[in-house]
């Protein structure tokens, strides 16, 4: 029976000076290098995949199979990309980890890199978080300093080169096919599919592209065994993984736990709802996963058990909004994101999302016409599965389950505003003495 | 043709100003941008790192800068702008000494980030999308900046200033204001936007032992698991249980 957390990631993120590599080898850092530059690099693909870990970044695919699917009789040469633009609305996992942490990531690189035999590996990171940036760039000079990443690396013959790359600006390009095209220096617009990243990603050759916490996960998993991370969680989502709590709980934070940890587990260590208050609804793993309500609050927190309700494990990004917040606001702010981030290239999302902003308006001023409701489903129908990448599903996934859970609150839409039935100053914490923040 | 009007809805998406032509570039800049054409595989790679650089020396995407881009990667300067307006945090018109970003996505929006960029707002006198008259501030409505945890954010030269308040944003933009250090919450002491887009370009500002590991919200499950105990196993369980994987 393992804990009710386990911090593995996290474990030294309060140390004094963390971020630092001798701080990181005194806590066993680059023992798991050591061991898998002596292992062969499909044992350790083997490794990976005996392990069951399943992506971090939200889709969950598992991790080494991934690596497996990278041709090996490819003559071109295989890249490794962390994909580190996180920017899922509710998702912050990755940010804290990166900044007190950054040499398990780069350990992680450099084993990963080794078990695809890439040679060439990046960390492209968002741009606006400019302390995370400073201490990747810290940690790769480090790791190239004591020998760990350059030529023939700790004697082993192998050579890594890796380059952290700042990003500007572009929720798109979290969608791995628009990271590769940001990273070779165009607009960052999502590819059509096939081929994969694994047989054509940058520069069309091959590429894995992975999450900052799925190739953080890999230094454990090498060090420790595939068995000791399979002996966390559940039967198909094993291992460790980071839950973020925020919005109205009354201690948000980071919580390192097994997969399958519930969200009323997640609450009780996080304090409680704020004082007085009750849960409304929240959403599993951000805010392009269906939200669900209190009726959720007992389910496994696992990529097939929130499948199975109806909406997705995602990122781990547990938003909770309590009953003083209005569902159509909300949905508004959500899909606003998603019109300012659609890149433009699919019309069902480029459109589709400025149409579905001017109905929430609308509904949100209390100015909805009886059918708009079915109207703007309508549009989010033809938003979803219409496009190249999953923006679009994401997007309309946040109307569809707000109008299947709240479906009074858009009726209400008809004729009351938003803040008159849910004063917004209320779901504030701080006092607001205007009109609670609406224009 | 039918009595509809054409109105771009897209107010914000024009191209690079070219009526203002101001550069400081200089050929110790283009010096620069080779050795970040240098670091990768294939030099167009670069281009996001040297628009970051470009931002660094003249407080926006020049014309100038779009053009040395350009020579340097040996593609068009189209191609270059092109690039420069897909993504936010280009700007088209100089930003200010200090750029404040307000997050108001939805979560950031309800918990107080709509009041508070309204705060903010009247504070400078300008929108988002803005810049002071005298160059110091300029403002932003950014969206969800991975923080959520410290809602509501601001951000300050894209260092995070958490769990915000009108009171706590008065007293960092007046102390910015007055030329007094002001320390991000997880972070260095603030200097300035266009030297944290050096920064972004890949030329460290020697800062990164600067602020904690981790505070606040980052800690709260860490905390809880040293208090009860609680821990990952040491080592995989027995080997009886290995097997039935």
């Amino acid at each position: 029976m393992t804990d009710m957390l386990t911090p593995v990631l996290s474990a030294n993120w309060a140390d004094d000076r963390a971020w630092k590599l001798s701080n990181y080898e005194r806590g066993g850092g680059y023992q798991a290098l050591r061991k898998a530059l002596g292992m062969t690099p499909d044992d350790l693909i083997t490794e990976v995949k005996d392990s069951g870990l399943r992506g971090r970044g939200g889709a969950g695919f598992p991790t080494g199979m991934k690596w497996s699917f990278v041709p090996q009789d490819n003559p071109n040469p295989k890249y490794l990309v962390v994909n580190a633009d996180e920017s899922e609305p509710g998702t912050c996992k990755d940010i804290p980890l990166m900044m007190a942490n950054p040499h398990v990531l780069v350990e992680g690189v450099i084993i990963s890199s080794y078990a695809i035999r890439s040679n060439y590996a990046f960390i492209y990171v968002r741009g606006e978080v400019l302390h995370v940036i400073r201490r990747l760039q810290q940690a790769v000079r480090e790791a190239y300093s004591a020998g760990y990443l350059g030529k023939n690396i700790l004697g082993s013959g192998y050579d890594l080169e890796l380059v952290v790359h700042a990003g500007a600006g572009a929720y798109i390009c979290g969608e791995e096919t628009a990271l590769l095209d940001s990273l070779e220096g165009r607009r960052g617009q999502p590819r059509l599919r096939p081929p994969f990243p694994a047989v054509a990603g940058l520069y069309a050759s091959p590429t894995v592209v992975n999450n900052v916490e799925s190739i953080a996960s890999v230094p454990g998993i090498v060090g420790k065994g595939a068995g000791w991370f399979a002996s966390m969680g559940t039967e198909k989502s094993k291992g460790h993984g980071i839950f973020s709590l925020s919005g109205h709980v009354a201690n948000p934070g980071q919580f390192e736990a097994p997969m399958g940890i519930t969200l009323r587990q997640l609450i009780e260590l996080a304090g409680g709802m704020r004082n007085g208050h009750q849960l409304k609804f929240f959403t599993p793993g951000g805010s392009s996963t269906q939200i669900l309500t209190h009726e959720h609050l007992d389910m496994p927190l696992d990529f097939d058990s929130v499948m199975a309700a109806g909406s997705l494990l995602g990122t781990r990004a547990l938003q909770i909004f309590d009953e003083t917040t209005s569902v159509v606001r909300t949905t508004l702010r959500w899909v606003e994101f998603y019109k300012h981030e659609s890149c433009g290239k699919c019309t069902p999302c480029r459109e589709g999302n400025w149409w579905l902003v001017q109905m929430l308006k609308k509904f949100e001023a209390g100015q909805a016409v009886e059918g708009d409701i079915e109207k703007m489903l309508d549009v989010a129908d033809n938003i979803g599965g219409r496009s190249f990448c999953a923006l679009a599903d994401g997007a309309v996934a946040c109307v569809t389950s707000a109008v299947k859970e709240f479906r009074s609150e858009f009726e209400a839409g008809y004729h009351t505003p938003a803040w008159e039935l849910f004063p917004y100053a209320k779901s504030a914490l701080f006092p607001v003495t205007s009109d609670g923040g609406h224009a | 043709m039918s009595g509809h009007e054409f109105q771009s809805y897209f107010p914000d998406s024009g191209g690079v100003d070219y009526s203002d032509q101001e550069s400081n570039i200089t050929e110790a800049t283009l010096d620069e941008m080779r050795q970040i054409a240098a670091r990768y595989p294939q030099s167009r790679s670069a281009l996001l790192p040297m628009l970051h650089l470009v931002q660094s020396v003249d407080g926006r995407v020049s014309p100038r800068g779009i053009e040395a881009c350009a020579d340097v990667l040996g593609i068009s300067t189209a191609q270059v702008s092109g690039v420069a307006t897909f993504y936010t945090m280009y700007k088209r018109r100089p930003a200010g000494k200090h750029h404040v970003g307000v997050c108001t996505t939805a979560l950031c929006a309800v918990m107080g980030g709509d009041a508070l960029l309204d705060h903010v707002s009247d504070k400078l006198g300008i929108h988002a999308g803005e810049t002071t008259p005298d160059g110091t501030f300029s403002l932003e409505a950014v969206e969800c900046n991975a923080a959520c945890d410290f809602a509501p954010v601001m951000m300050v030269n894209w260092e995070f200033m958490d769990n915000m308040t009108p009171e706590k944003a008065d007293r960092l933009l007046d102390d910015l204001a007055a030329g007094q250090p002001v320390q991000s919450t997880r972070g260095a002491t603030l200097t300035s936007w266009k030297e944290a887009e050096r920064v972004l370009a890949g030329f460290p500002d020697g800062r990164a032992d600067e602020g904690p590991a981790a505070a606040g919200a980052s800690l709260v499950g860490l905390t809880i698991a040293r208090e009860r105990g609680w821990k990952a196993p040491e080592s995989a369980p027995e080997p009886a249980k290995q097997e039935e994987m």
